[in-house]
Parts: structure tokens; sequence; C-alpha cells
């Protein structure tokens, strides 16, 4: 059978294409959560109404991208039956459970509290209404520590023993796999990420509408949230990465090996920063290197050894017997750079943002702005930025709300390629977790409807967030200041319309 | 009762559950269509099941999740093995789930059009192929030695399944209209009412006879007594639908259908998934199940988890307590 076609390819790109595009949502989902709650929360305080207008209008964007999230993780909950069948016997013993307490704790707590906080506006009490969004908010995020201890579990399996007589692998301790450092860096690091996303996302629309003169009051206090979000988020992305890289150079070397083409092994080993490599050959043409700085994000120390890719597979074939043992390079290395790079563009846009348009640290009199005024963007002491400037930066603070998507792609495919040809590291390969009962066809069949549906979903989606986005915030109605104080609602006149309906 | 016994019924419990709330929504996707005559009774349908259906739908997922961690070998055969349907299915659940909330996000008529037409077509198919797929499953299917499926999916066609898929489809109807009766308000109501008494003419008509079926099949005195109950329960929400009494016409469709599922997983125990060609090949509790250990803490956690989210749901149903109607629901500003 011609190999691009083999099932076991094809359901690898079903997966990939299924996930990568369910990851589009997902962080926007968590972080939006949080900052849709918190500034719900400054409503519910202060009562001031640009925070309710923001609550709205961050809330309406958020719901549109979730109902994405959530529909596209169906096929996420059912795919590891329908195409890796060989998997699911051989792990479900251990990685079903993770799955099992995500449905039950998380998907059924957001599910929820969801619809009450969409449909709860003139149902609910004020607070109770906001709890309901930080219900979600906590859904959300017990959702992610769930999946990821699973999917930690394939990149560094723990607590868990071979039945040799069942030929499967059960789990003898939950909470390791639920606690080992693998999983917990995993969280930490795609959390940050998440709120890098949702801080980056706000940014960008924020500062659309500001750059157009529009919805100022709500907008900069939007820009301001979503900058915090973005530097906070950046350097915990930033750190935690860290710490989950120097976890994956002891746990899975190849991987590291691989997004360094570091093909042999070297003490102290430069980091490198553009490459081309003969994959065949097992060496670089062209490379630019840091001497040194791979050996201290490995280890901590400037002169340490790090193995190279040929030592690593030379030491899984003593290992595991006979096979090679490398993932894709070039995707690994430059999965690698696109990461970080997307990553930290976000993080310094939006740094540089936090102390351009700063409101009055070190800003004269003169250069501070009324609250209905568009901040200006000034660098040095004294003076605002020039036009031509100010217009690069509006436009670098709207373009980077795409950066961070771009950057959790590649995270995800560097981390997933890069651990192959493993399903589940050093236990269950790839090519023995397939389905071996689903056929080419079939396979093909799902492959491509999922691919066409997810990109005419993709179009209606984006084109509706467009009309959202330029909508602005909605201008706030009586119903929306004179909350029900009764469960239910109050029930001043029977017939008066819902606050919302579908 | 071992570990493993235990979780055969917490999955039946959650397929029950599955079955009773989304049920109940699947019918009023195909109201849509039946029972409502223009968009402003389409969207009270739609309304009154608006803040729930996705918490429903959560219960499918979770039988997913927890078939997964509590019987791999059944996760893995049933859906690897029932490849096309389940593909369906999971194509009307992305774009029923889109439909919902995108529908009133825009205000051309076309664009509202064709998500209704949306809602009724992927409430409709999933609530037919899911009673084709546990046709299957309690009427067996070709499982080879190595649990795998090896027939193909026309035999998953077979008139058995079929009835099975006619029988949820009807019933589901049934208890949507009976849904709708118990949370309307208006001329709406009185024709849910109307058709409810139709609709469930054919059901009990169809799962009289589906049900018979697999008594004589495989059944055996427990599952006659499910039989008798689900059927009993069909006509008491007839009666109490005729009556007016539309809440305990609504509990009576909902105990239908928890007792048709209770008589399934009657019949189908021991086994998960008989095999067809050799009944040594089926799937059973014992040889499909997780280790105890792992049933163990799914068990602690369903125990804690569970009375918490019947809580939590069933409040929600008691926040949206009030019935709809046309008045309510007001022109969304665009």
């Amino acid at each position: 059978m011609d190999l691009a076609l083999a099932p076991e390819t094809l359901a690898r790109w079903q997966f990939g294409i299924t996930t990568v595009y369910h990851f589009l949502f997902v962080p926007l989902t968590i972080s939006l959560a949080a900052l849709t709650a918190g500034l719900q929360t400054a409503w519910v305080r202060t009562e001031n109404e640009k925070y309710l207008r923001a609550t709205k209008f961050w809330g309406k964007l958020f719901l549109i991208n979730i109902a994405m999230g959530v529909v596209t993780g169906i096929v996420q909950e059912f795919q590891f039956g329908m195409n890796w069948s060989d998997y699911s016997r051989f792990v479900g013993d251990v990685f079903g459970a993770p799955l099992a307490f995500e449905a039950l704790i998380a998907f059924f707590f957001e599910s929820t509290f969801i619809g009450l906080w969409i449909f709860g506006w003139d149902k609910l009490p004020k607070k109770i209404h906001l709890a309901c969004i930080w219900m979600v908010s906590i859904g959300t995020i017990l959702s992610a520590y769930f999946i990821l201890a699973a999917n930690s579990w394939m990149q560094h399996p723990v607590g868990y023993r071979i039945n040799k007589e069942k030929g499967r692998a059960e789990l003898t301790d939950f909470l390791a796999v639920l606690t080992q450092n693998t999983a917990l860096s995993q969280v930490f690091h795609t959390l940050s990420a998440a709120f890098l996303t949702g801080g980056a996302f706000m940014v960008g629309i924020a500062a659309f509408h500001l750059y157009r003169k529009k919805h100022i009051p709500v907008m900069k206090t939007s820009l301001r949230l979503g900058l915090v979000t973005v530097v906070i988020a950046g350097l915990l992305t930033a750190v935690s990465g860290d710490v989950l890289g120097k976890v994956m150079f002891k746990q899975q070397p190849m991987k590291m090996a691989a997004a360094e083409a570091l093909w042999d092994g070297q003490a102290p080993a430069p980091f490198s920063v553009f490459a081309y490599g003969d994959v065949e050959e097992g060496h670089n043409k062209v490379a630019i290197e840091i001497p040194g700085l791979l050996s201290f994000l490995a280890n901590d120390d400037f002169s340490s050894r790090v193995p190279g890719i040929n030592d690593v597979n030379k030491a899984e074939q003593e290992k595991f017997g006979p096979g090679d043992y490398r993932p894709n390079i070039p995707v690994a290395y430059w999965g690698f750079r696109w990461m970080i790079g997307f990553g930290m563009a976000s993080f310094a846009i939006g740094l540089a943002g936090l102390w351009l348009t700063r409101k009055k640290f070190l800003l004269p009199q003169h250069l501070r702005v009324g609250e209905d005024e568009v901040p200006h963007v000034v660098l040095f002491r004294n003076k605002a930025l020039g036009p031509k400037l100010t217009r690069i930066y509006w436009l670098a603070a709207i373009w980077t709300l795409g950066f961070p998507l771009i950057a959790n792609s590649w995270g995800w495919i560097f981390t997933e390629m890069g651990r192959q040809p493993w399903a589940v590291y050093g236990v269950l390969q790839t090519r023995d977790a397939v389905s071996p009962g689903v056929s080419q066809g079939e396979v093909l069949t799902s492959m491509l409807v999922f691919t066409a549906l997810y990109a005419v979903l993709a179009v209606v989606e984006v084109k509706l967030l467009a009309k959202y986005v330029k909508a602005g915030p909605p201008e706030l109605t009586e119903a929306d200041l004179t909350p029900p104080t009764k469960i239910g609602g109050d029930s001043r006149d029977a017939d008066k319309p819902m606050a919302f309906s579908y | 009762m071992e570990l493993h016994d235990v979780w055969f019924v917490l999955i039946a419990v959650l397929w029950t559950g599955y079955f009773f709330l989304e049920g109940f929504d699947f019918g009023v996707g195909i109201l849509t269509k039946l029972l409502a005559r223009d968009r402003p009774e389409r969207r009270v349908l739609i309304n009154t099941i608006g803040p729930v259906w996705d918490g429903n739908e959560v219960w499918l997922l979770t039988a997913g999740g927890a078939t997964f961690a509590a019987f791999p070998e059944w996760y893995a055969t049933l859906f690897s093995g029932f490849y096309l349907p389940l593909l369906l299915i999971l194509i009307c659940l992305i774009v029923r789930g889109v439909a919902f909330e995108y529908r009133a996000k825009r205000s051309e008529e076309h664009w509202q059009r064709n998500w209704e037409t949306a809602i009724f077509w992927t409430s409709l198919l999933p609530a037919f192929l899911w009673g084709v797929a546990f046709g299957n499953i309690v009427g067996g299917v070709k499982i080879d030695r190595n649990f795998e499926y090896v027939g193909d999916v026309w035999d998953l066609l077979n008139p058995y399944a079929l009835l099975g898929g006619l029988v949820t489809l009807t019933l589901f109807t049934f208890h949507g209209a009976v849904f709708t009766a118990l949370k309307t308000v208006g001329d709406i109501r009185e024709r849910a009412r109307k058709l409810a008494l139709k609709v469930g003419v054919v059901t009990a008509a169809v799962a009289l006879v589906f049900l018979l079926w697999t008594q004589i099949d495989s059944g055996d005195a427990k599952s006659l007594v499910a039989l008798v109950v689900a059927v009993a329960a069909l006509v008491a929400a007839l009666v109490a639908n005729q009556a007016g009494r539309e809440g305990w016409s609504f509990a009576f469709s909902g105990v239908t259908i928890v007792a048709a599922v209770a008589m399934l997983f009657l019949t189908l125990f021991p086994n998960v998934m008989p095999s067809t060609l050799n009944a040594d090949w089926s799937l059973t509790v014992t040889n499909a199940s997780s280790s105890p250990y792992t049933l163990k803490i799914m068990t602690w956690c369903a125990g804690v988890a569970t009375p918490l989210v019947l809580l939590y749901q069933g409040w929600t149903y008691w926040v949206f307590r009030k019935r709809i109607g046309t008045q309510h629901i007001a022109e969304p500003a665009h």
C-alpha cells in the first residue's frame, strides 16, 4: 500500500488536523472565560457601566469561540476508539481514567454553568450570575489539567505496570499520573500560553478600535487588561517553557536533540539559531549557533554535555531493538523555533505596549489623556511618537492577536511529532496503536469530511467574530441595569421578553 | 457484585441519562419542522432547550469517557467497529451545537433558515442512529477472536437494528413533544399535546415490536419486567397527556426511556458486545474491563461527582422553570 495513504498515516493526519484545529479554540476559551469573569467581577464591585459593556462584548466573542471548542472537542473524546483502537486497548486502563474524570468533573461543570450564564442575565441575581462564569472558568482549567495529565503520561509514562498476560498497561498509581513533574510543568506551560493567547486577542481587538478612535473608554480598559495579561502570561510562558524543557531533556532527550538539530553530543552544547540539515547524512549543512546556551537550557550549566540525535538513536536501538527512533527533524527543529518566536514576539509587543501607552508613570502632564481619549503612544519622556510610528505600533498590536495561535499550534506539533515514533514514549509505537479494523477508505473519508467541515466552520466563525468585533460593545438596556433579585427572575410581568434568547 | 458489574450498571446509567435528557432535546429539534409553524414558534422550541442542551450532551461524552476507562476493549471495538455511523453522529453533533449557538447571531433570512434546517436534520439523524447502534450492540455483531469488528457497514443496517433506530427516533420525538407541552404556553402547547398523542401511538407500536423481539431473542424474567414497565409507562404517558397532566406525562415518558434502556442492558449482561461468530469471542464485563485498581478509583470519582452533577443540573432546570411562548422571544439586537 502506498505509504502516503496508509491508514496509519491518514489516521495521524486526521488526529493532527482535528487536534490542532480544536486547540485554536481551547486557549481562547480558557483565558477569555477568566478575563470575562474578571471584567464582570469589576462590574459587580464598582457598578461602573464600562465594565458591564466590556463583559458583554468579550463575553459574546467568548461564546462564539467556545461553541467551536465544545463541538470539536466531541471528536477528541471518540477518535481514540475510532482510529486508535489498539492504543485504546493497550492504555485504556491508565489513559481512560483522566479522560473520564475530565468529563465527569470538568465538562459537566463547564456546560451546565455556561447555559446558566448565557440565559441567566434576567433569571439570576447579580452575584449568582457572576459565580456562574467563574464556575465555567474553573471548569475550563480543570479540563485542561486532566487532559494534560493524560497527555503527559504519553510523554512520560509513570504509575503503571505492563500486564503481559492481558497485553496491556495497567494503572498502579493514579496520583503519580496526576502529579508527575511532566504533567505539572505541562499544565503550567499550557495555561500560561492560554492566557498569553487571550491577552493578545484582547490587545489586538482593543487596538483595532482605539486605532479607529471608537468605543474608547471600554477599549482602553480592555487594552490595559490585555497588555497586563500578555506581559504576565508571556513571562510565565517563558519560565514554564524553560522548566518543561529541562524536564524533557531528561525524559525525552531525542525530542530536545531534534529541537536543536544537535546531531552529535557536545559539551558545552550551543543553541542553534538557524540550521539547515541533511537528515540522511545526519548533520547540518549550515548552522548559526550561540555557544553553551543549550547546555544551560538543558542542565542550568553552560558547559555540561547534551546528547545528540545520533547518540540517543543508538541508545534507544540498544534498549528497544533495531529501528529508527528519530522523529521528523526539520518539523521538530522549526516547530520549536516558531513556537518560541511567535510566542515571544507577542510578549515583546505587549511589553512595549504597556510602556508606550502608560497612563501616568513617567508621563508629563500634557501627554496624559482623559477617559474618552485614545492614549498617546510615548516612547521617551516628553514627546509622543509621530503619526507614522504610532500607526506602526497600533498595527503591530492588532497583528499580535494571531501570533500566540500560531505559537500554540507549533508547540503541539513539536511536542507530539517530537515524540515519534512513539505513541507512549518507550512503551507503545504509533504504528502499533492504530485501528487494525478500520480501512483506508474509511479513514480517508473521515479525514476529508472533518477537514472540509472544519474549513467551512472556520470561515463561518471568523466572519461572525469579525461582525461582533466591528459592532463593538453593546449599549446597555434597562434590563441589563436592573438584574433580578430572585432566582428564576422577578415576576414583574409574566409576558416580558427574555433578556437573551437563541 | 464485583466492580466491573458496578461499572456495567454505571455505564447503563450514563446512557440512560443521555437518552432521557438529549432524548427530549433531539425531539424538540425534530419538532422544529413537525410542529412549529413559523420562525417565532421555532425559536420558542429552540429556547426551551437553549440553556440545557449542552449539559445534556455531556452525558454522552461521559458515557464515552467512562467506557474508555472502565471497559477499554468495549470502547475500542465499538468505536472502531461502528466507524462510519459514528462519524455521521459526530458530524451531526458538531453542526447541531454550532447551529444552536450561531443561528440567532445574524438576522439574514437565509442564515437563520439554513441553521434551522440543520437543527432538524442533526437532531433526527442521531436520534435514529443511536437506536441502530444499540440494536447492533444488543443483537450482536461479527467480532473475531481478537475482539475486532469484522463486518462491514451494511451488516449494521440489519432489520432488528433499523427497527431499534425507529424506536429511538419515535420515542425521542414523543418525549420532545411531551416536553414541549410542559415547557411552552399558548397555541403551541395545545398542538404539542395533540402531536404527542399521534407520535405516542406510533411509538408504542414500534417499541412493543422491538422490545418483544428483544425479549424473545435473549430476554429473561428481569428483562420482561423492564419491558412491562416500559410499555405501561408509555401508556400512562399517553393517558396523562390526554388528561392535560403535562408534568406526569413527561415523567412517564422519561420512565419509558429508563425502562427500555434498562431492558437492553439487562439482556446484554454479562456481555457488553456479543459476537455472532462465536460466543467465546463475545466481549463481556470480565474480559473487556479495566483492572480492579482503575475501577476502584473511577468508582470513587463517580460516587462523588455524579450526585453533584445531578444536583446542579437539576438546579438549572429549576432556574429555567418558567414556560415560554412567542411573547417571550424578543428580536435580538444586531
